[in-house]
């Protein structure tokens, strides 16, 4: 390895021994005690939407509905979704990873705005308490799509609530997403020029974009629903006037976009992963970084292959259709490169590599069906099988969650300072991966022959897809488990890490384990490309330098 | 935290920030971002009007007779004055003539209130002439339901951006009050920052009264 300079890693106290009170973490404005706090927040939430899946599948064990009435089985799906969507996997990766990485990995001491970061989190929390509340409540019964008419005039559950949390947690994404873009805008260190960032910042930057300019929509779609349903008007109810449609358009206007809000940070994990474990450096830089842009704006064009069968213009169908096809461009794009950077490449099997390449793959199938769906024919087929339920799972859960797991494992020496166990992280990896795949590779087969949606219960035909899945829940539940009990336990008992056990070359390898309060011991300049890796296993790194270094030989 | 390290010239700056121009940019990107949301946000609504708007032609012109226009061309004058003062408190700021600033930035809060009142009062007459849905609707004409769905229109909309200019306003007397202890002496930055939200307050009452009182013909 290359030598790096001695003058980054003046050992002063780390961001967790820089004070130890509650208050010194709760009123905090260090991105990185304020992506921890994030990330026990939507821990908790993953395992309460877990918990909602679980007896879910439990329930569609059998084809009678014999374990919850309708109705709770109704809350159940729904719980699920919004808890999933809205409280773990809009925030997941951006609020944590994003948070702790970016400014560290551009050279800046934080965030931008460090005091709106801090207030993103109590605002996230102040919504999630708001859900918490429409939950103990008694729950919601619309899907997490909130169609109209249903939810603003039949349904007699706590839809408001439920609401108002969505819109309270929109502005937290709102604010996280401005932060970032400024913080890359104006907050990079000399010599980290745009094609000197990392992917992960130009995939977080994209993200950012759709947080800023798509959240609002819906936060304002929210408002109407509100009223609506609190004032008994018809702004989307046809009896008095108003249009459904226009409330699919403008919740999908938001709601498509937000899927590359959960993917784009996804692949920004995966495109540090995968060059680092293969030594080489990353194959099409600038492909990779402009097809992140490219997801982010034509992903705004989209919305309406969720409405095929919904009635609207069979013109607009086909547009939408064929800008559908072209949005899977970019992502093949990054596929491709993917693949073409471990050609030759001298891989490792870490845990953090097998999550990336189990990405990679649950992403291709998952993307590949989105093609099926992209087909106007194809889609009205599956429309509402189980075909589409396992085909945004294999984005959503597979895809996301894997790249969010596998970042969480590469960055943990970073974060804690610690070691993760390798042997139960590989583990987990596979357990992940097959639980995975057997919990929603049956249900393709189950939603093409026709298995509906969002029915508790179903004809026994689809029995032993429905029991293959559920096996599979299970192992997955398991795989999931896993690296909560091994990192917590890890964070006192696990090996002490060195500053860069990867032998990266990003910035945030270059300063110390966990990284000082304000990241370096002084200002770093940046004087190499990202990813310069050698498979003999040594690397160049971002920056050997740092400002004072330079003034002090200017001076002499 | 917010310590203040002070570097060889300038104004204090934030410790993060290498200096006063860095913080400056940083600032004035972030409240263009926010902005950018907002379009966003206000483009929603007035994208679902529209689309109504031109459904139901007709029937939201006869709707719109029943506004005040008077009321709202005055608070367009009000508004746009009002936007004048902001401009030239920040000018005021730029050029440290705190006095001037101060003077400015209270006109710019009593055209506020100014609009505030008046739109007060169009909200009392509109409730005299049972145009609020939901709580006093009541229409002879034709086609009632389409008629209120303008009027839905009309509330939700003047009234998020009221909110606007509350928010807006509140945010004006702190730092009105700041001010005047010479708080923006050094830095003005926080008084360029608020005249681009109060413009944009501003810019989205120039949309909503023409697609509000105008299309009536
Ligand atoms: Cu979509």
């Amino acid at each position: 390895m290359s030598a790096t300079a001695p003058a980054l890693k003046i050992r002063e106290p780390s961001y967790i021994n820089a004070a130890y009170t509650a208050k010194s973490w709760l009123l905090t404005t260090d991105h990185k005690r304020i992506g921890l706090l994030y990330m026990v927040a939507i821990t908790f939430f993953f395992f309460v939407g877990g918990l909602a899946a679980t007896v879910v599948r439990l329930e569609l064990l059998t084809p009678q509905g014999d374990l919850v009435l309708p109705e709770t089985y109704n809350k159940l799906f729904t719980v699920h979704g919004v808890i999933m969507v809205f409280f773990f996997l809009i925030p997941s990766i951006p609020t944590t990873l994003g948070n702790f990485l970016v400014p560290i990995m551009i050279g800046a001491r934080d965030m931008a705005f460090p005091r709106l970061n801090l207030a993103s989190w109590y605002i996230f929390m102040v919504g999630a308490l708001f859900a918490i509340v429409a939950l103990i409540g008694g729950g919601v019964d619309t899907g997490w799509t909130f169609y109209t008419p249903y939810s603003t005039g039949f349904s007699n559950t706590q839809v408001i609530p439920m609401a108002i949390g969505i819109l309270i947690a929109g502005f937290s994404s709102i604010f996280t997403g401005l932060n970032i873009i400024i913080t890359v805008h104006k907050m990079r260190a000399p010599g980290m020029t745009w094609f000197r960032l990392p992917l992960f910042i130009w995939s977080m930057y994209a993200t950012s974009l759709i947080m800023v300019l798509a959240t609002p929509v819906l936060a304002m779609t929210l408002v109407l629903i509100a009223v609506e349903r609190t004032f008994h008007v018809g702004i989307f109810d046809p009896a008095l006037g108003g249009d459904p449609l226009l409330f699919q358009h403008l919740f999908w206007f938001y709601s498509h976009p937000a899927v590359y809000i959960m993917i784009l940070p996804g692949m920004a994990v995966v495109s540090e992963l995968i060059t680092c474990f293969s030594r080489k450096p990353i194959f099409g830089y600038k492909f990779i970084a402009f097809s992140s842009i490219a997801i982010a704006v034509f992903g705004f064009l989209v919305w309406g292959h969720h409405m095929f069968v919904s009635g609207q213009s069979i013109y607009s169908s086909l547009i939408f259709s064929s800008i559908s096809f072209a949005v899977a461009i970019p992502s093949a794009i990054k596929v491709f490169n993917w693949t073409a950077t471990l050609y030759k490449g001298s891989i490792s099997w870490d845990t953090p590599m097998l999550y990336a390449l189990g990405f990679i793959g649950l992403f291709t199938i998952g993307g590949l069906t989105g093609l099926f769906l992209a087909t106007l024919p194809v889609d009205v087929h599956v429309t509402d099988t189980y075909f589409v339920v396992a085909h945004f799972h294999y984005i959503m859960v597979g895809s996301a969650v894997l790249a969010y797991l596998g970042g969480i494992h590469f960055w943990w020496p970073k974060i804690s300072g610690r070691m993760y166990p390798e042997w139960w992280g590989k583990v987990s990896a596979i357990t992940i991966f097959l639980g995975f795949n057997l919990t929603f590779f049956p249900q393709f087969i189950a939603g093409y022959q026709g298995m509906p949606r969002r029915y508790y219960a179903y004809a026994p035909e689809y029995q032993v897809m429905n029991v293959l899945s559920t096996a599979g829940a299970s192992i997955l539940a398991i795989g999931y488990v896993l690296p909560l009990i091994y990192l917590i336990w890890s964070m006192r008992e696990g090996e002490v890490a060195s500053d860069n056990p990867w032998g990266a070359t990003g910035l945030e390898w270059q300063t110390e384990s966990p990284p000082p309060t304000f990241n370096f011991a002084e200002t770093p300049i940046v004087t190499a490309e990202p990813y310069q890796y050698n498979p003999d296993g040594t690397f160049t790194p971002q920056t050997t330098l740092s400002v004072r270094q330079i003034k002090k030989e200017v001076a002499a | 935290m917010t310590e203040l390290h002070s570097t060889s010239v300038g104004p204090p700056v934030a410790h993060h920030f290498e200096d006063f121009e860095q913080e400056h940019e940083a600032n004035m990107l972030g409240m263009w971002a926010f902005l950018a949301t907002e379009v966003l946000f206000f483009g929603a609504v007035f994208v679902a009007f529209y689309i109504y708007r031109s459904a139901y032609a007709d029937i939201f012109k006869e709707a719109s007779r029943h506004l005040y226009m008077s009321i709202g061309a005055i608070n367009t004058v009000v508004l746009l004055t009002s936007s004048l003062t902001v401009a030239l408190a920040v000018h005021a700021g730029e050029h440290k003539a705190r006095r001037l600033m101060v003077g400015l930035m209270v006109a710019t809060l009593v055209l506020g209130l100014a609009f505030l009142g008046f739109k007060a009062f169009e909200y009392y007459l509109d409730y005299q002439e049972h145009l609020v849905p939901a709580f006093n609707f009541a229409w002879e004409g034709a086609n009632p339901a389409q008629t209120q769905l303008f009027f839905v229109f009309y509330f939700i909309m003047t009234l998020v951006h009221a909110l606007h200019m509350i928010i807006g306003i509140s945010v004006l007397a702190r730092m009105i009050w700041q001010a005047r202890r010479g708080s923006y002496d050094q830095d003005s930055t926080a008084v360029e920052l608020f005249g681009l939200y109060w413009h944009f307050v501003d810019i989205v009452w120039i949309f909503l009264f023409p697609t509000l009182y105008l299309l009536r013909q």
